[in-house]
């Protein structure tokens, strides 16, 4: 178990190095980003001045390299934008993320789960074309749109739930809705295909033989070993959800840190995307690592292989 | 194009499903709401770039003088009186009994302190120009100060009455720019009272406002907050959580206007459209240095029609380098008809019978651009199109490597033609004309404050520049707001929604 788990954590740390590199040489071919500090009416000779005291006029491995070693200090420099700590910067916004992330995902499993488990157990009824209609629509729905309707829906027409913003929990229920609602079809397929294969084989037809009630079977014989897969697949929609929340975070207004990343994408702000990508892939690879480790909890076999 | 069908798909959507009562109104309580697409990064004025910054800045600090909206006319403010020592030497009587939001009386100490400070290259400040052209302040007593002059400028009063504003010494030596960016204080109007950032500013009504051009504010309280989705603040101003929202797309607008629920009114901006060329030949030698091709492409582009079809609203075309209400600016110049017939004529006469083919570049408006792709197409004039970041292109633009592009100019709302004819004419990065006599007409312009020697020397140049078409103004733009009917509000040309000016119905 060790063995494999350094293993894994000096796999992750390989990725970690390697995003940081990639987005840091792709964010300098995207823009020179003393021009958009600048704004519209800086002079040629603001901007050189801008470049020459941000230090954008080093090579671009000297650059990267004093932001590596003062991010190892837990620097992360200064939003070139906000004229704040970056890492305060990403603190600030993080919960708001992390709130919307962890209640969609919990969401997520918590509708797809009992849908997949219901749907397996009685392939091709009607709960089964049910839950594919749920999975098909949750995956041919785009997020901005449904998003909308929801406002459209809960704010304008019927005024239950504010649109935007996220002073309380009442402003994160539609948010939560579309952002588990786009996770949830992969976790109810997967959840599904895992409880057919399983339900077939040998052991539960021992274990029925038995004469278990049908809920133990599905729960404590079933359920265990056709989760395996969807553990993983979760921990990869739970960073999805944290990443991918932009486009709900704009619809919603909630200025989390996904949001943030975009905003700071456009405004060229090198700092901020730099600790937002760091963050988010440390979180990334700590969620995949841990999932690896209950899977390797779960399943003897993986540990062993 | 996305963006566009959300918005509709969201007004569609609201009138099938038709309406429930206001959730809540603004004008119950006395909160005007108002949303920002953006935050702005800091509040402190002098550091901000944005035009959040520049809209909150104006109820926030006053400026010794002040420009009425709607005559253009400059009114003592935080001054009472001024004169004109000479050409380079400005002396300002002050208001007394002013007192700053946290207490700070006002009084000469503080124009000074402000006006030494950001002429100062280590202030840090961004927008230099807005303070570049004072070599100094001096104070004469405790409500007198001179401002002196590095030359004659005099649109000096329009900056005097727009981006320096005044900010209290004692405050500002102690907390410094991270201080006045999360707790701004001012003489203004408002005061803020709350900053969440990235979230809302709020502010009250100051009720020691002094007896003043702007006038004390009537509304009580303003919530500003962040709402980048233009699809969203629709939502919220619907459902009455919002007051006022600026930007709506103008198709929008005319669906939340026809809908009846919202006042949505509209107004011209300072910014203009234009099309710019290699006049001198900076990228190389190419059709855009011959005279009859500029002409050529001016007649080629059917500006009234395109302003008519897409840009709308109380937009126009602008036939001169400036927006017309611009100290200076002349619209008596060449105009250019929308003929296409003439513009083949004068592409063969130039040597183009089949037309030829171009680099295009532009950055804001895909839907313009194309249409004026489709005219130039309609002459034989084939493009090439990039369609760039405004960072990008600017940069592109500043290195002479672009022949011909659609850009747009503000001017900083500043209301003086030297706004745009300096940053296009002077021989700067941005000018492909370097024409000497415009620049020396220009200078002169800019100099002198003379206003019947400045007008004459701008209408020169300006001839000059719509003769030579070294620059082709296409339109100005508009920009629409929708607010609640309990609100009363009218929008000005220089973008700034003056929240002391706002009341209830």
């Amino acid at each position: 178990m060790l063995v494999y788990s350094l293993k894994r954590l000096a796999l992750a740390l390989v990725v970690a190095v390697t995003v940081s590199i990639i987005s840091f040489g792709l964010l300098y071919l995207s823009g020179d980003p003393a021009i958009a500090m600048g704004g519209e009416s800086a002079t040629a000779e603001d901007i050189q001045a801008i470049r020459v005291f941000y230090g954008f006029d080093r090579p671009l491995v000297v650059q990267y390299l004093d932001w590596v070693a003062r991010a190892l200090h837990g620097d992360l420099g200064k939003s070139y934008y906000f004229d704040a700590s970056v890492f305060d910067l990403v603190f600030q916004r993080l919960p708001v993320t992390l709130t919307l992330g962890l209640s969609a995902i919990l969401f997520a499993i918590a509708l797809a789960v009992p849908l997949g488990i219901a749907a397996a157990v009685r392939p091709n009824s009607l709960i089964d074309r049910l839950a594919l209609l749920i999975s098909v629509m949750g995956q041919a729905l785009p997020s901005f749109w449904f998003a909308l309707m929801l406002i459209v829906l809960l704010s304008v027409t019927y005024p239950l739930l504010p649109p935007s913003g996220s002073e309380t929990w009442a402003h994160f229920v539609m948010p939560t809705v579309v952002l588990g609602y786009y996770a949830t079809p992969a976790i109810m397929r997967l959840t599904r295909a895992g409880m057919l294969e399983v339900l077939t084989s040998d052991y539960i037809r021992t274990a029925r033989a038995k004469g278990l009630r049908p809920p133990v079977v599905l729960a404590k014989h079933a359920l265990r070993n056709a989760v395996i897969p969807v553990v993983s697949l979760a921990a990869v929609q739970f960073g999805f959800m944290l990443g991918g929340s932009i486009v709900v975070e704009s619809v919603f207004a909630l200025h989390g840190a996904g949001f943030l990343a975009w905003e700071s994408i456009s405004r060229n702000d090198l700092p901020t995307v730099q600790g937002l990508i760091l963050v988010f892939s440390l979180i990334y690879i700590t969620l995949t690592f841990l999932s690896d480790l209950v899977n390797a909890w779960l399943d003897p076999r993986i540990r062993i292989g | 194009m996305i963006r566009k069908l959300r918005a509709s798909a969201l007004i569609v959507a609201t009138a099938c499903l038709g309406f429930s009562p206001d959730a809540q109104a603004g004008k119950a309580d006395d909160t005007l709401s108002f949303a920002f697409a953006d935050q702005p990064p800091t509040l402190d004025i002098y550091v901000n770039t944005g035009r959040q910054g520049i809209v909150l800045s104006r109820s926030i600090w006053d400026s010794l003088l002040y420009r009425d909206p709607q005559t253009n006319e400059y009114l003592p403010n935080l001054a009472t009186s001024y004169k004109w020592i000479n050409d380079t030497t400005m002396e300002f009587e002050l208001r007394q009994g002013v007192t700053f939001h946290n207490g700070e009386p006002f009084n000469a100490d503080d124009v000074v302190y402000t006006i030494n400070w950001a002429i100062d290259p280590n202030s840090g400040i961004r927008t230099r120009r807005n303070v570049d052209w004072m070599k100094g302040a001096e104070k004469l007593g405790d409500y007198k100060v001179r401002i002196l002059l590095k030359e004659p400028f005099p649109a000096a009063l329009e900056y005097l009455a727009g981006p320096v504003l005044i900010y209290p010494n004692e405050y500002y030596a102690k907390v410094g720019t991270e201080g006045m960016g999360v707790a701004p204080v001012g003489t203004g109007p408002y005061k803020v009272t709350a900053v969440e950032p990235g979230k809302r500013i709020t502010m009250e009504r100051f009720e020691n406002y002094f007896d003043g051009p702007k006038g004390k504010a009537r509304i009580g309280k303003v919530e500003v907050r962040a709402i980048s989705e233009v699809n969203t603040q629709l939502a919220e101003l619907l459902s009455g959580r919002l007051d006022l929202m600026w930007r709506v797309p103008t198709d929008q607008a005319e669906k939340l206007a026809a809908m009846g629920r919202v006042t949505v009114k509209g107004s011209a901006t300072m910014r203009i459209g234009y099309i710019s060329f290699d006049v001198m030949g900076r990228v190389g030698k190419g059709p855009m240095n011959d005279l009859r091709v500029r002409q050529a492409i001016a007649h080629a582009i059917d500006r009234k029609g395109i302003v008519k079809a897409l840009v709308k609203g109380e937009a126009d075309v602008v036939h001169s380098a400036c927006f017309p209400s611009q100290v200076g600016c002349s619209d008596d110049v060449t105009r250019y008809d929308y003929d296409p017939a003439k513009a083949k004529a004068l592409l063969a006469e130039a040597g183009y019978p089949d037309g030829f083919e171009t680099p295009f570049y532009a950055y804001r408006d895909r839907r313009l651009s194309e249409a004026i792709i489709a005219n130039l197409a309609a002459v034989g004039i084939k493009t090439q199109y990039s369609h760039l970041k405004y960072t990008a292109l600017r940069a592109k633009v500043q290195a002479g490597e672009v022949p011909f592009q659609f850009m747009t100019w503000g001017s900083y709302s500043i209301n003086d033609t030297s706004a745009i004819t300096g940053k296009f004419f002077k021989g700067g990065k941005d000018d492909y004309a370097h024409d000497p006599d415009v620049a020396k007409w220009l200078e002169i312009a800019d100099t002198s404050t003379d206003l019947a020697v400045r007008k004459e020397n701008y209408r020169k140049a300006l001839r000059r520049i719509a003769d030579q078409v070294y620059w082709l103004p296409l339109w100005s733009y508009n920009t629409n707001y929708a607010m609640s009917k309990d609100l009363e509000f009218e929008p000005t040309s220089d973008e700034i929604p003056r929240f002391y000016l706002m009341h209830w119905k």
